[in-house]
């Protein structure tokens, strides 16, 4: 669906008013990699270290400075117009309704600017109505909408056309809990159910882990992991935490291959590798257990791990 | 072809309705409009009021010129005057929205708004045209009339290419509002007078670089049946058509180049 191979963008910043210094920023250094049809995949990054650019490659709104990018089979920058029949893209901070209409008009006005049939129009918009409870609000200008109400408004004009990618940038930036939960339903169903593509960047990181298999993430300019969330946990994120309530307040447990990390009353937070039943085994051998439960690494964690490893 | 405007009339019609939800302000916006035109206007009864002639244009000649000229800018405004904010869009990033629609973007910077109540000067400048065309005493036999007839979607085309050209610079400054104004309000302002009254570089400027004498002065003098004061031949009258074709040309090519230059050097 996406092959990109040492793709590369630069820039040219001209700083200073008077004398215009000339400077080249490598914003997307030589990255490369491939995404297959119906993959939901992570496109993680600090701010500044490349995410947009490339996802401005893949669609087509900027041409690359070197290597090779392939897109539905399509070059982006050369074949736009073709591409972006086959496309649907969300830019989470940029309105791309029309700020003064009914939400169903900028439906419908965008149902003539793709050339959508009508019928196909109807079922899909039957559809997105359903899935994402658009009926409250259909007749509501758009700026009158609520965050939560205008983003499921944008993954409908994203999706109206049924693209086969669809590209997604924060896409639930701002949104509270609920309409979270329905935007990220709402991926999952259409990943599942219509096989489609999807590849979002965010910095949200309950995003990735409900919703992606794969990640990717970009430091400036590099790719520096590529892969399973379960494999970056082993790699980066191998030690987990064992939290024991002991009968009575104790001392911190010297135990082999783990090490306490916290105390709080009865209650110890041990930090270890390995298996979890070895090291039950040794505290219920040194003291009287109570209760315990274990802590998986926190994504978040390994994520400013590798940040801090990579670059 | 015809596809593309029924998309741009269904782009704009939706627009009108949104604005005449709010009939009250449409209907205030309007009048204000249609008034403050006619300040315009009293600065050319003010001149007049001093001096009998400008050149060998009397006050009704120069009306006639600046009804035309009021008209055709209106309804530019009307059908473009929204890309003066389109530096905004490339600021603030929406103009990438237009580049993942599968649509040449010039088209849907025109389709993103239609300022109804832009009409107002429109109104305004065809009162002045009816109020004066009956003491002008025009020949009008079939080639005036045809004149009469093309030369305010000519001055249009005229009007809009010169802004779109002005516009482009937006994508190398992202802020090029304050220079493209010179081109669009100050066109407007050198259309409206003879261009005698300039010195004769700047009559040349208007007549090769920059068209805008095309926009009604050629037009006018033919249909005023008067000489130009460049010396150029009484074919150049009949241009306007022909130079409005031209100026579209230039301007679609430079819109591409910008467009291309944008995309090459990021937002």
């Amino acid at each position: 669906m996406i092959e990109v191979e040492q793709l590369s963008k630069r820039f040219v910043v001209r700083r200073g008013r008077v004398r215009r210094d000339r400077q080249v920023i490598e914003a997307v250094k030589e990255i490369s990699f491939r995404v297959e049809r119906g993959e939901l995949l992570g496109y993680l990054g600090p701010n500044g270290a490349g995410k947009s650019t490339t996802i401005k490659m893949l669609t087509g709104i900027l041409v690359p400075s070197s290597g090779r990018v392939s897109v539905a089979g399509l070059d982006p920058s050369r074949r736009r117009i073709e591409l972006a029949r086959k496309i649907g893209a969300m830019f989470g901070q940029r309105v791309q309704l029309w700020w003064d209409l009914p939400l169903e008009d900028s439906f419908d006005l965008l149902r003539h600017i793709y050339k959508v049939p009508p019928d196909r129009y109807r079922t899909s918009l039957a559809r997105f109505r359903e899935v994402l409870d658009l009926d409250p609000f259909l007749q509501t200008p758009v700026r009158q909408l609520s965050l939560g109400q205008r983003i499921r408004g944008e993954l409908t004009a994203a999706m109206l056309h049924g693209p086969e990618l669809l590209f997604l940038d924060e896409p639930t930036i701002g949104l509270d809990v609920v309409a979270k939960q329905r935007v990220r339903d709402f991926l999952i169903e259409i990943n599942r159910d219509e096989g489609v593509t999807v590849l979002l960047t965010t910095h949200d990181l309950g995003d990735i882990e409900r919703l992606c298999n794969r990640l990717l993430v970009i430091d400036h300019g590099s790719l520096i992991w590529d892969g399973q969330i379960s494999d970056l946990k082993e790699r980066y994120g191998a030690e987990r935490t064992l939290i024991v309530d002991l009968e009575e307040p104790a001392p911190p447990l010297e135990l082999d291959g783990a090490r306490v990390e916290r105390v709080d009353g009865p209650r110890q937070w041990l930090r270890f590798r390995g298996s979890a039943a070895e090291l039950t085994a040794r505290v219920a051998a040194a003291t009287r257990l109570v209760d315990l439960q274990i802590a998986e690494p926190d994504i978040e964690e390994i994520v400013r791990r590798i940040y801090s490893q990579g670059s | 072809m015809v596809e593309p405007v029924l998309l741009w009339r269904r782009l704009v019609g939706a627009q009108i309705r949104s604005q005449f939800q709010y009939r009250v302000s449409f209907v205030l916006d309007l009048a204000g409009n249609f008034l403050i035109s006619f300040v315009d206007f009293l600065a050319v009864l003010v001149i007049f009021h001093n001096v009998h002639r400008l050149g060998t244009w009397n006050v009704r000649e120069v009306a006639f010129l600046y009804a035309f000229s009021s008209i055709s800018f209106a309804l530019t405004d009307l059908v473009i005057g929204h890309l003066d904010q389109f530096p905004q869009k490339i600021r603030d990033g929406t103009f990438d929205i237009l580049l993942v629609r599968p649509r040449s973007t010039l088209f849907q910077v025109i389709g993103s708004d239609f300022q109804m109540r832009r009409l107002g000067k429109a109104i305004q400048g065809a009162i002045v045209l009816a109020y004066v065309i009956g003491s002008l005493h025009v020949q009008w036999d079939a080639g005036r009339i045809a004149m009469f007839v093309v030369m305010v979607p000519a001055a249009i085309v005229i009007f809009s290419s010169v802004w779109v050209v002005a516009g482009c610079l937006a994508f190398w400054t992202t802020d090029g509002g304050e220079f493209a104004n010179a081109f669009t309000y100050g066109g407007n302002f050198l259309a409206q007078y003879p261009i005698d009254i300039l010195s004769v570089w700047l009559r040349r400027f208007l007549a090769y670089i920059v068209p805008l004498a095309f926009v009604c002065y050629f037009p006018a003098l033919y249909i005023l049946d008067k000489r130009d004061t460049l010396g150029l031949p009484r074919f150049v009258d009949f241009l306007s058509p022909v130079v409005a074709l031209v100026a579209a040309g230039v301007a679609g090519v430079t819109w591409q180049f910008a467009v291309r230059h944008y995309r090459s050097a990021g937002g």
